[in-house]
């Protein structure tokens, strides 16, 4: 019983399932999305590098590097959008983020 | 071998439990540090895959900057998170079912497609991986020929930090400040005068 590709795949799909389904129970608490967002990008990342072991590829590994890139810049950017938004209105309620409409 | 397959069932279970804690937990500064957890898994995961250098940068990144950025603004934001969890039970029926079938798919597709057997692998141009060490590996592959995308990321990671500096920055208007044009712009003869004072009087 070895471990084979489609075990990180299943990995990489359980997580996935996880994050998408944490977006739809927290649909108030801002942070806690971000946290889901990550937990995707995470399975992603699994997805990656073992596609990029088990077909002996390297691209894969890169890209998992450059996705771990653009996840820190999303949470950076992420997060300092969340403060303005609480100084602003003194809660992180998603539903309260209507001030664009005008 | 078989100490490779429990390792590998030990850290997928530990990262699937605190994922689902992540999502769950009532206090956000737990699903933070489950979040942290989920993540150390994930780069033993890595390991175990042979991609040690993604392993070292996912703990370093992920546990040492994004995860304790989060604790930061989760400890530093006065929220009543009791208020914010309404509804979780609500949509909980609804979401579980969209969880399933989303599973379900996924699923279906690998157990059909069988990803390991297809020829997928010709495509595939680089030196077998493990005969050098993966670091080494990865910079050759990475400062040549995609040199242009690091260069990129590095400007997604210069904009975030502008962006996000800009975002939070505050000017108060009682604070006193030094006004730099004002200051480059003064004539020496006009910023010190000379006065004679004589003896016991003052200016």
């Amino acid at each position: 019983m070895s471990i084979t590709l489609d075990h990180f795949l299943f990995l990489g799909a359980i997580l996935f399932t996880i994050g998408v389904l944490g977006i739809f129970l927290n649909k108030k608490n801002v942070i806690i999305i971000l946290m889901s967002v990550e937990l995707i990008l995470l399975s992603v990342n699994i997805n990656f590098i073992a596609f990029s072991v088990f077909l002996n590829d390297l691209s894969g590994q890169i890209f998992a590097m450059f996705t771990l890139t653009v996840a820190a810049a999303e949470a950076a950017i992420g997060l300092a959008i969340l403060v303005v938004f609480y100084r602003n209105l003194g809660s992180i309620e998603v539903q309260k983020i209507n001030k664009l409409k005008g | 071998m078989i100490i490779y397959t429990l390792a590998f069932y030990l850290f997928s279970s530990v990262a699937v439990l605190s994922a689902l804690m992540v999502i769950s937990a009532k206090n956000p500064v737990h699903s933070v540090l489950f979040l942290i957890l989920s993540f150390v898994n994930a780069s033993g995961l890595f390991v175990l895959l042979g991609a040690e250098f993604l392993a070292m940068i996912l703990v370093v990144v992920y546990v040492g900057a994004v995860a304790v950025l989060f604790l930061f603004v989760v400890m530093m934001l006065d929220i009543n998170f009791i208020k914010l969890r309404e509804g979780f039970l609500q949509y909980l029926p609804f979401g579980a079912l969209l969880g399933i079938v989303l599973i379900v798919e996924l699923g279906i597709l690998f157990l059909t497609k069988n990803f390991s057997q297809s020829n997928l692998i010709i495509y595939s141009k680089f030196p077998a991986i493990a005969e050098i060490e993966n670091t080494k590996m990865l910079g050759s592959v990475l400062y040549t020929k995609y040199f242009f995308l690091f260069q990129i990321s590095g400007l997604i990671l210069l904009v975030a930090m502008i962006g996000s500096i800009t975002l939070t920055l505050r000017y108060k208007n009682n604070s006193k400040k030094q006004i730099i044009y004002n200051q480059n712009n003064l004539d020496t003869s006009q910023a010190i005068i000379k006065k004679k004072i004589k003896l016991g009087e003052g200016i």
